[in-house]
């Protein structure tokens, strides 16, 4: 059966597609690869240059501005905790890792979320690759990565920002699209041109869904740090990656709960975000 | 309004609106004739509006209404396009909007026409301020400016003090108060409010209308009103369209709709309206028989022989209202040489010709001399009998004036 049909060489095309790629376009990659490099080493050497105390003490109080009282005290004690286990400087590597690559996410998916609820046609392409995104396998985005962008660092913020980036597109989308429809034509009635209605109804009205489609895709790219580590990205990850190849459980379970801490902080902090800006909206 | 001023705000010239594919095709089976029903069959598309032609003139409240469905809401929505015609032409102060393009219609949209939701359609998370400013704020208008016309136009409504206040803190009626300051503030000639008030419970619902009126009599701006409610439009409509299936089947004045609906659907729309809140005392009143006051007693007291009348009104030379007298004052006055002035009743009852029927009720019964319809300077219209106002709720049309000269005065003398 198999026979009857040629077996069309899709691998070879696309590896030949990549090879092409690196050719045409190998000093376009390696000045993006030497920008993400920059950032996020850059971001590690400068949050490295505070005592790690005083940055908890400075998260702590980001937190406390952000959301709560209580958010902000469990940012201290979990951050200090964190410090104590000896993990300070693979969680600022990693810290600095999802941060940059979310930043790269929400840089490119908000706009293309807002321009995907704007044009019917664009959503429409959009829509299925968001799909194959979200369903392929996150280690396949790291063998493009490499090929791109060699092994380091890099190809983990790469492959984070591909794999994190679907529910921000997504949620912005949805939440310019939920604004009800007679608010729209109130815009419309008044004579706004198309950026006054997004900037000054839509995009304000939509904060809320954005915002858990930033949280979300801060949650993915976290996610992501440990397989991010098989390609040499360092960080929490790392350790977590080399606990578990070398067997050693508590250590695997103290760099896993340290990863944990974090996420809690982060997600919490932006969940708190979202909804608080729009208090007044709730009905 | 009077004839010579009516200028034309509106013009709607054959404007069709199709929704859905295949709108050719189904404008062709319009043209054809054929009826909404079998042109969603023959090509799925659904007929918004059918050829709709009307003009609105300039400060008049023209009401647009019909059954949920008949395309009241389209056909507004075509005059500012929030909704593009299929075909025909929508002229706003000469100009046809169908023809312009997007900078041109902006302009349109933020000086000439204002716009009231059925659901407020307010910004929830803008202050009522903020919200009335909108529709400066996006012309880029300077922020004391905007400010200060805001202010206005929330004091314009009753809303003073509430700037700070966010939508939900609002009731239903206050809200729709700041989606109407909302349109104000832009100051445009035409509003177009669709079903502004069906949102809010009756008493509040009457409120707003009369506070409409108010508006409309003090700025002047034409007002294009849907509603679904027929009293309502009777109530504050100087016209009234009534729309059936995309088609405008009547346009008319409320007494015109109401006295001569032009077919069946109108008819069966106007049977059950509540005759005591739409007809007048004009509607009921009938001539009245009056003497003159310098004919003296003895004329007065035949004329009622003559008329088997107890008592008459009497009139000053000018034809204004002096009071009535009895035909046993007159008799007695003729017996002791008295003046018809000294004999006469002065507290009469009166009430202006567009009294409704409802605040009639107790001004009638209590009566005991035929209540007088005056207009403003006391020259007396006619009168109310009690008979009339009772055939007249019952719905007997021989008790109804369609006709204004049918009504009036009727000034007795003797000519013996
Ligand atoms: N966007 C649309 N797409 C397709 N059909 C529509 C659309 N808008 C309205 N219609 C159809 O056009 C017709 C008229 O609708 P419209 O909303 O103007 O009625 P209406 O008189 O305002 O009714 P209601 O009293 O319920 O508000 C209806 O048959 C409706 O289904
Ligand atoms: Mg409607």
């Amino acid at each position: 059966m198999n026979n009857l049909l040629p077996r069309l060489p899709f691998a070879d095309w696309i590896d030949d597609g990549v090879d092409w790629l690196v050719d045409t376009f190998g000093t376009v990659f390696d000045g993006i690869s030497a920008f993400l490099k920059g950032t996020v080493e850059g971001a590690v050497t400068l949050m490295d240059l505070v005592p790690s105390i005083l940055l908890a003490v400075i998260f702590a109080v980001i937190a406390y501005f952000l959301s709560t009282r209580g958010i902000a005290l469990f940012t201290l004690i979990g951050l200090l905790f964190i410090d104590y286990l000896g993990y300070w400087y693979p969680m600022l590597q990693m810290l600095a890792l999802v941060l940059t690559s979310v930043a790269i996410a929400l840089l490119i998916g908000i706009p293309l979320g807002i321009w995907g609820s704007q044009q019917a046609t664009v959503k429409k392409i959009i829509n299925p690759i968001l799909d194959l995104m979200q369903t392929m396998p996150a280690f396949v985005y790291l063998l493009p990565a490499i090929f791109f962008f060699n092994i380091g660092v890099v190809p983990g913020v790469v492959a984070s920002v591909i794999f994190s980036m679907p529910p921000t597109i997504r949620l912005t989308m949805l939440g310019i699209e939920q604004v009800p429809k007679d608010l729209i034509e109130a815009t419309e009635a008044f004579g706004s041109k198309t950026s006054q209605r997004l900037l000054k109804v839509q995009i304000p009205l939509a904060k809320s869904t954005i915002m858990a489609g930033v949280n979300q895709s801060i949650m993915l790219s976290l996610s992501m740090v440990v397989i991010a580590s098989m390609v040499g990205a360092p960080g929490l990850g790392e350790e977590v990656y080399r606990s578990v190849t070398q067997l050693k459980t508590g250590k695997g379970f103290e760099t896993g709960l340290s990863i944990v801490i974090v996420a809690i902080i982060l997600d919490r902090i932006t969940q708190h975000a979202g909804n608080r800006k729009n208090k007044k909206v709730a009905k | 309004m009077s004839d010579q001023e009516m200028t034309k705000k509106i013009e709607v010239q054959g404007t069709t609106k199709i929704f859905g594919k295949n709108t050719k095709r189904a404008a062709q089976l319009l043209n054809e004739g054929k009826s909404k029903k079998e042109i969603l069959q023959a090509t799925g598309a659904t007929v918004g509006v059918k050829n709709a032609s009307f003009d609105v003139y300039d400060g008049e409240i023209f009401v647009i209404m019909g059954l949920s469905g008949s395309g009241k809401s389209t056909l507004v929505r075509m005059l500012n396009r929030l909704i593009d015609p299929t075909m025909g032409k929508i002229l706003i102060d000469g100009k046809d909007i169908v023809e312009m393009n997007k900078e041109q219609l902006r302009e349109v949209r933020r000086k000439k026409i204002g716009m009231v939701f059925q659901n407020f359609a307010l910004f929830p998370h803008k202050t009522i301020q903020e919200n009335t400013e909108y529709g400066l704020e996006i012309q880029g208008i300077a922020k004391e400016t905007r400010l200060e016309k805001a202010k206005e136009s929330l004091r314009l409504v009753g809303l003073a003090g509430y700037e700070e206040q966010y939508p939900n803190q609002l009731s239903g009626g206050m809200q729709q108060r700041v989606g109407l300051a909302r349109a104000l503030a832009n100051d445009p000639d035409v509003l177009l409010m669709d079903e502004a008030f069906s949102a809010l419970d009756p008493l509040i619902r009457k409120d707003m209308q009369d506070e409409l009126l108010q508006l409309h009599h003090d700025m002047g701006k034409t007002i294009i009103f849907i509603t679904h409610d027929l009293d309502e439009a009777l109530r504050i409509g100087d016209r009234i369209a009534l729309m059936k299936d995309g088609d405008i089947v009547q346009i008319g004045t409320p007494e015109e709709i109401l006295m001569s609906p032009s077919n069946e659907y109108v008819e069966r729309f106007v049977e059950d309206v509540d005759l005591s809140k739409v007809l007048t005392a004009w509607h009921i009143m009938k001539k009245a028989d009056t003497v003159q006051v310098d004919r003296g007693a003895r004329v007065a007291l035949r004329l009622m022989k003559k008329l088997s009348i107890s008592s008459i009104y009497v009139v000053d030379k000018g034809n204004r209202l002096l009071g009535a007298v009895t035909a046993q004052d007159a008799l007695t006055a003729t017996e002791e040489g008295k003046l018809l002035e000294d004999v006469l009743i002065r507290d009469i009852t009166k009430v202006s010709q567009d009294t409704v029927l409802t605040d009639l009720f107790d001004t009638v019964s209590t009566a005991s001399v035929p209540v007088a319809v005056v207009d403003e300077r006391e020259h007396l219209q006619g009168i109310i009998i009690r008979g009339a106002l009772i055939g007249a709720l019952a719905g007997n049309g021989q008790f109804i004036n369609n006709d204004p000269v049918a009504t009036g005065v009727n000034e007795v003398t003797d000519h013996e």
